[in-house]
C-alpha cells in the first residue's frame, strides 16, 4: 500500500471505560479516496474509533495519524458528523445556524464568522436540498432534515476527510439516497469519506472499501475482496449468511 | 426618586443581567442545579475571604469564594465520575457539606461582626447604597454597584469574545471537541463566570436568590424563542424588569427587595409557561386536541376510501364501524363536511372530489412516513384547522 497516499493510519490504538476495553490494539490504514465503512455489531467501539481518532476520546494507549501528522496539527482537514442523538435538537437555533458551525472550525478562537462563511453555509444547505428550510427551528425538521442539515455542515467544513457516525440512521429513504450521493461525489472529487454503517445489506452497493470491527479490529479493505461470509461470522459471531451478491 | 432609591434600582438591574447571561447557557447545558450548588457552596469561601479582608466588596473575598465555586464543581464531577453516585445525589451531598462548613465558621468566629447566615442566605439591596466606595474623600457610589458593574463588564466581555464557542460546545461537544474548541476549557471558563456572578451577586441578594435569578430568566425566554440571541436578549431584559419591578413591589409592600424580585420573576415565568405563542402550555394543549382530531378525520376519511358498500357508509351505524363514541363521531362528521371532504346523500356518507385526493395523499403519508410533508399537505387542504 506504499504507493497511495494514506489518509489515516491508526498504529496500536487501546482505547478503555473503567478499565474494560472498548477498542483492543487496533491498527487500520486507510487509503486516500475511499468510501468505507465501518461495520460491527452494537458495542463494537465503531463510534468509539471514530472519537479516538479525533481526540474527543483519548486512548490509553496507540497513535493517529492524518496525513502523517497528529490529528491536533491536522484539524481543518477533517470534518466530523456526529450521531444525530448526540446533540439536543430543542437547542434555540436554526438550520442555517447549525450549517455556520461548520466554519468555526477554520475561523479558529474569537473570529466570528462573516459573509464568506455564511454564503458557503447557503451553498452547502442548497446543496443538501434544505435551502428552503434555512430559518427553520432545528426542532421543527423531520429526522431527514436534521441529518441533512448535519451533512451540510460537514461539507462547509470542506474538509479532506469526513467522518460520519451513522449518518443514515432514522432517516427516510430518499434522504438515505440523496446522503449517499453526496458522499460518492465526495469520494469523485477525491475525498477519503469514513461512515459507521449498521445496514449490512447496503454495504457492497454504497461502499468501496470496509472495516469489520468488533474490539478489535477483524479485517479491513476493498469491499469486493473482503466484504464474505467469513469475515461476517468473524464479527458478528454468528454464522452470517449474506443476502445480496452472493 | 431619591438617590439612594435609584442607586438600588441600578445594582438590582446590573445583579439581574449579570446573573442573566450565565444563566442561560446554564440552563441550555441541563446545569441549572450547579448554579443552586454553587451559590451555597461558596460560603466557606465568603466567610473566610472576610476574615481576611474584613470588606464583603473586596476583590479579593470575591476571588477566595469564587474558587471555592469552581472547587465545588470539581468535587461534584470527581464524585460522579466513581459511578458510585449520580450527578443530582453528587451535588446534594457536597454543597451542604461545604455550605455548613461556613455556617460554622460564622458561627463560631463572627459573631460580633456584620455577616450572619440570614444575611448570606438572604441579601439585603436596602444596605448596598451605605456601603459607599470612597476614593482620597471623593465619593464615587456604592460599592457593590462597582463590584457588579465589573463583575457584569467581564462577562459581557467573554460573551462577545466566545460567543461561538460557547455556542458550539453547547450545542455539539463532540464536533466543538474535534475542531479544538475544548468543551473542558469552555466548561470551567463558564463555572468560574458563574462562581464570580454569583459570589457579587451573593451580598445583595443571598444564597437562595441568586440561582433564581441565573434560572427564571433562561427558563422563561427559552419557551418564547428559537434564537440564542434572542434568548439572551429576552433574558436579561427580563432580568432588569423583575429588578425594578420588585423594587417596586418591595417598596409598595413594604416586603424584602430580592424577595419582589424573585416573586415577578416567578410570575413572569408562569405567565409565560401558560401562554408563550407556540411553546406555552395552552398553546401545546391546543395543538395536541388539533391533531387529535385532524388525525381522527383522516381515520374516517380512510374508511369511507376502504369502504363502497353502502352500509358500512351510513350515517346511523358510522360510528359502530368504526367504533366511536356518538359525540366524536359527529365532531368529525361536522369537520369533515365543513372542509368540504364529504357529502351526504339520504344518509350516506360519501367521499367529495377534494376528500378523496387529500385521503390518497394522506394514504401516501402514511406508507412513506415522510413526516415533513404532512403539514403541507393539511395546510393545502383544510379549510378549517380541528
Amino acid at each position: 500500500m506504499d504507493e497511495t497516499k494514506l489518509a489515516i493510519s491508526v498504529d496500536d490504538l487501546t482505547v478503555a471505560y473503567d478499565y474494560k476495553p472498548v477498542l483492543w490494539d487496533i491498527d487500520l490504514a486507510v487509503p486516500e479516496g475511499v468510501l468505507m465503512a465501518i461495520v460491527g455489531p452494537n458495542g463494537a467501539g465503531k463510534s468509539t474509533l471514530i472519537k479516538a481518532i479525533l481526540g474527543i476520546i483519548k486512548p490509553i494507549a496507540g497513535s493517529v495519524a492524518i496525513y502523517g501528522k497528529p490529528y491536533e496539527k491536522q484539524r481543518k482537514l477533517v470534518a466530523y458528523v456526529p450521531q444525530k442523538g448526540s446533540v439536543d435538537w430543542d437547542f434555540p437555533t436554526t438550520a442555517i445556524d447549525v450549517v455556520m458551525m461548520g466554519t468555526y472550525g477554520s475561523l479558529g478562537w474569537i473570529k466570528r464568522p462573516g459573509q464568506k462563511e455564511k454564503k458557503a453555509s447557503l451553498e452547502a444547505l442548497e446543496k443538501v436540498g434544505m435551502l428552503s428550510f434555512k430559518n427553520r427551528q432545528i426542532s421543527q425538521l423531520s429526522g431527514g432534515q436534521q441529518q441533512r442539515v448535519f451533512l451540510a455542515r460537514a461539507l462547509v467544513q470542506n474538509a479532506s476527510i469526513y467522518f460520519m457516525d451513522e449518518p443514515f440512521q432514522g432517516v427516510d429513504a430518499t434522504t438515505e439516497i440523496a446522503i449517499i450521493n453526496i458522499l460518492k461525489e465526495l469520494r469523485k472529487a477525491g475525498k477519503t469519506v469514513v461512515v459507521v454503517h449498521h445496514d449490512l445489506q447496503t454495504v457492497p452497493e454504497y461502499f468501496d472499501w470496509v472495516t469489520f470491527l468488533n474490539v478489535k479490529k477483524i479485517a479491513t479493505g476493498p469491499v469486493k475482496e473482503i466484504f464474505n461470509d467469513d469475515n461476517l461470522t468473524k464479527t458478528y459471531g454468528i454464522n452470517y449468511k449474506v443476502a445480496v451478491n452472493k | 426618586m431619591t438617590n439612594p432609591q435609584i442607586e438600588i434600582q441600578l445594582i438590582a438591574s446590573l445583579v439581574a443581567v449579570a446573573c442573566a447571561i450565565p444563566g442561560v447557557f446554564l440552563v441550555l447545558r441541563k446545569m441549572a442545579l450547579i448554579s443552586d450548588a454553587i451559590s451555597h457552596a461558596i460560603l466557606p469561601g465568603i466567610v473566610i475571604g472576610f476574615f481576611i479582608t474584613q470588606d464583603l466588596n473586596s476583590p479579593l473575598l470575591i476571588l477566595l469564594a469564587a474558587i471555592t465555586g469552581v472547587i465545588t464543581v470539581v468535587l461534584v464531577e470527581t464524585i460522579q465520575k466513581t459511578n458510585l453516585v449520580k450527578e443530582d445525589t453528587a451535588i446534594g451531598l457536597v454543597f451542604p457539606a461545604l455550605f455548613s462548613i461556613g455556617v460554622i465558621l460564622i458561627a463560631k468566629n463572627a459573631n460580633d461582626v456584620h455577616l450572619d447566615v440570614d444575611a448570606v442566605l438572604l441579601g439585603e439591596l436596602a444596605f448596598a447604597p451605605f456601603d459607599r466606595l470612597l476614593v482620597s474623600g471623593v465619593d464615587l457610589g456604592p460599592k457593590s454597584l462597582w463590584v457588579m458593574g465589573t463583575v457584569l463588564l467581564i462577562t459581557l466581555v467573554l460573551l462577545f469574545l466566545f460567543f461561538k464557542e460557547l455556542k458550539v460546545s453547547t450545542f455539539d461537544t463532540g464536533l466543538s471537541s474535534a475542531m479544538g474548541f475544548s468543551p473542558l476549557v469552555l466548561h470551567y471558563g463558564l463555572m468560574s463566570v458563574s462562581s464570580v456572578t454569583v459570589v457579587g451577586a451573593f451580598d445583595a441578594v443571598g444564597a437562595i436568590l441568586v440561582v433564581a435569578l441565573m434560572i427564571a430568566p433562561a427558563a422563561t425566554s427559552y419557551l418564547l424563542t428559537s434564537d440564542l440571541k434572542k434568548m439572551l436578549g429576552l433574558s436579561i431584559c427580563f432580568g432588569v424588569f423583575a429588578a425594578i419591578a420588585g423594587y417596586w413591589l418591595a417598596h409598595w409592600l413594604d416586603a424584602s427587595i430580592s424577595g419582589s424580585m424573585t416573586t415577578v420573576l416567578g410570575l413572569i415565568f408562569l405567565l409565560v409557561y401558560l401562554f408563550a405563542p407556540s411553546k406555552g402550555l395552552l398553546a401545546v394543549l391546543y395543538r395536541q386536541k388539533q391533531q387529535r382530531k385532524e388525525v381522527s378525520l383522516i381515520t374516517f376519511l380512510l374508511h369511507l376510501n376502504n369502504h363502497s358498500e353502502e352500509e358500512e357508509r351510513h350515517i346511523n351505524h358510522l360510528n359502530e364501524h368504526i367504533n366511536w363514541k356518538k359525540l366524536r363521531s359527529k365532531g368529525v362528521l361536522d369537520f369533515a363536511t365543513k372542509n368540504n371532504m364529504i357529502r351526504i346523500e339520504n344518509d350516506v356518507v360519501s367521499l367529495t372530489e377534494k376528500g378523496e385526493e387529500f385521503t390518497n395523499l394522506a394514504i401516501e403519508y402514511i406508507l412513506t412516513n415522510k413526516d415533513e410533508h404532512i403539514e403541507h399537505i393539511k395546510d393545502d387542504f383544510f379549510l378549517f384547522r380541528g
